[in-house]
């Protein structure tokens, strides 16, 4: 495959580069890079993140300009200009329970408050798996197992199942 | 055993392996969970070392040499500001022939404030007599952190050895990593033996003053070491490929250069970007090239005559300036061509400064700019001589 490019976007705190790192760590068979807009990590703060994934080594370190997944975590950081940074036939995922025009809506923050998941990373993290066929549930949570500290994985396994069953 | 890890964590994975029996250091931004991970391992005790903490780089580089003259493996790390606190101990160690291991988050130099990654920290303190080799991957720098033990401290060389890491684009970018096996690292990394060291058995004097009768001779010396060091680096590259699989080309790594027209020389990860517009432009019918620098010291002389020899154009790209004249690399370029006779023409991009994103288009002007004549200097962004 050529190189498929994921942005995330969210605010400091919600996990958003977290998702971009295991998505680039569920990629086991192949090569990925995961990293976040660099700098002072401050709480509330919007933040932007990158997973880039491919077959061969990726050796292009620049930030996503074409992307063929971008996944809002926090619906106030939603923007119409978030299209040009789309690849054609490109994905705009956006946690909402309303509607969005032109992009996908999933209501993340109803299926982690229902698992009583503080953030939403692994929710959107297992909807942009679904929805774009780039990793499997499988792959997840053998991400989860291997980076996420133990008493956390359950209970995010549990929510991964959940939006790959809906 | 594949990791999913940063550059920072990494090359401390690497350490963890080489092992030293002495790590100080400070930490600072883009270096620091270098050194927060090392301080893990000693603590729960899957790294057997001596963790000293000290008050500043300077001090944490002094106690490094105290500790190598002590005749143990040592290791420290910084960046920027740090590195440049730290110089008055770099030729100390270098000139004293102690094999301190550094890896350097490269990282701006103030003012302006700023904790971006660009190359001029270590570029500044070229001529200080360390061996400085810059990686491109998270592999590279784990694989470095251990190859650096065995090319300091062989008795051919006896050199100090700053690992550079771009900070951020590296040290914080996260990619799936080969962790070698321990054992088999024992078996290409023996202790280190020295007698360059304090020995109450055969008591000899240690840091020494030198006048001007002799003093050049031990400059010779250290001149000579990094010939020698060539070498050494080729038998690394040679042993460590044979137990864990992995190709290292020595001073320089070349990508479509042998018949390439217009070739773009660069150091650390802008170099794969370079490799990705290089790949567009063969399919343009383009002949284009990369040569990544890999060793600023010793320094890729006769790969980087040879590599361009044929070619139409060559062109620098380099996160650094010396102001006043053109970047460090581009000086350094332009000697070998000098040098071996070659008259391709060289141009000097400056880019990245501070963090600036090195985009697809700033290459492609790049390629496009050298095969019409470029200005001798261009400001990536600014686009004046």
């Amino acid at each position: 495959m050529s190189t498929k490019e994921i942005i995330w976007i969210g605010r400091g705190g919600q996990g958003a580069f977290t998702a971009a790192k295991l998505m680039g760590a569920a990629c086991t068979e192949g090569y990925s890079l995961a990293f976040p807009t660099f700098g002072p990590e401050r709480r509330g703060a919007p933040v932007r993140a990158f997973t880039k994934l491919s077959d061969t080594p990726v050796t292009d370190r620049s930030q996503t300009a074409a992307a063929d997944c971008i996944a809002v975590l926090d619906k106030t950081l939603f923007t119409p200009e978030l299209f040009s940074l789309l690849k054609e036939g490109g994905k705009l995922i956006v946690n909402s329970a309303d509607e969005t025009e032109g992009a996908v809506s999933f209501d993340a923050d109803s299926t982690a408050a229902e698992l009583r998941l503080p953030v939403v990373n692994t929710v959107m993290l297992a909807y942009v798996g679904k929805l774009t066929g780039l990793i499997t549930k499988e792959q997840i949570f053998a991400a989860i197992d291997g980076y996420m500290p133990e008493r956390l994985r359950e209970k995010n396994k549990k929510a991964v199942e959940r939006v790959f069953e809906g | 055993m594949k990791r999913f890890l940063s550059g920072d964590e990494a090359f401390a994975e690497g350490i963890r392996l080489a092992c030293p029996d002495v790590i100080s250091a400070y930490p600072i931004t883009p270096q620091t969970v270098v050194v927060e991970r090392l301080s893990e391992m000693v603590e729960d005790g899957s790294l057997d070392s001596e963790f000293i903490h000290v008050e500043s780089e300077h001090s944490a580089l002094s106690c490094a040499i105290g500790a190598s003259a002590a005749g143990v493996r040592t290791f420290t790390a910084t960046s920027s500001q740090g590195l440049l606190y730290m110089a008055e101990g770099l030729p100390y160690a270098a000139g004293g022939r102690f094999p301190v291991v550094m890896m350097n988050a490269n990282r701006a130099t103030a003012l302006p404030w700023n904790i971006y990654g660009d190359q001029r920290d270590s570029l500044a303190l070229l001529d200080t007599g360390w061996i400085q080799e810059y990686a491109a991957d998270a592999q590279e720098a784990l694989d470095m952190a251990v190859m650096s033990y065995y090319i300091a401290e062989h008795r051919d060389v006896s050199t100090p050895f700053m690992v550079n890491l771009d900070g951020f684009v590296l040290t914080h970018t996260y990619e799936n990593v080969d962790i070698p096996d321990r054992e088999r690292v024992r078996e290409f990394l023996p202790p280190y033996e020295t007698e360059n060291c304090f020995d109450f058995e055969h008591p000899k004097n240690i840091g020494f003053s030198a006048g001007p009768e002799t003093n050049f001779i031990f400059k010779y010396k250290e001149h000579r070491a990094f010939e020698r060091a060539i070498h050494v680096i080729k038998e690394a590259e040679r042993r460590f490929g044979e137990l864990f699989g992995r190709k290292y080309t020595g001073l320089a790594e070349e990508y479509l250069t042998e018949d390439a027209d217009y070739v773009i020389i660069t150091l650390g990860t802008a170099a794969g970007l370079c490799r990705t517009i290089a790949d567009e432009l063969r399919r343009e019918g383009v002949k284009a090239g990369v040569l990544r620098i890999r060793y600023m010291r010793p320094f890729p002389n006769e790969e980087i005559a040879r590599a361009l020899k044929n070619a139409k154009a060559a062109a620098v790209l380099e996160k650094d300036i010396s102001f006043g004249n053109a970047g460090t690399v581009y000086v350094n370029v332009a000697a070998a061509l000098q040098w071996a006779g070659v008259s391709t023409p060289l141009y000097d991009f400056v880019g990245g400064l501070g963090g600036k994103d090195i985009t697809h288009a700033d290459i492609r002007n790049i390629y496009e700019s050298m095969g019409k004549g470029a200005p001798r200097v261009t400001f990536m962004g600014i686009g004046v001589e």
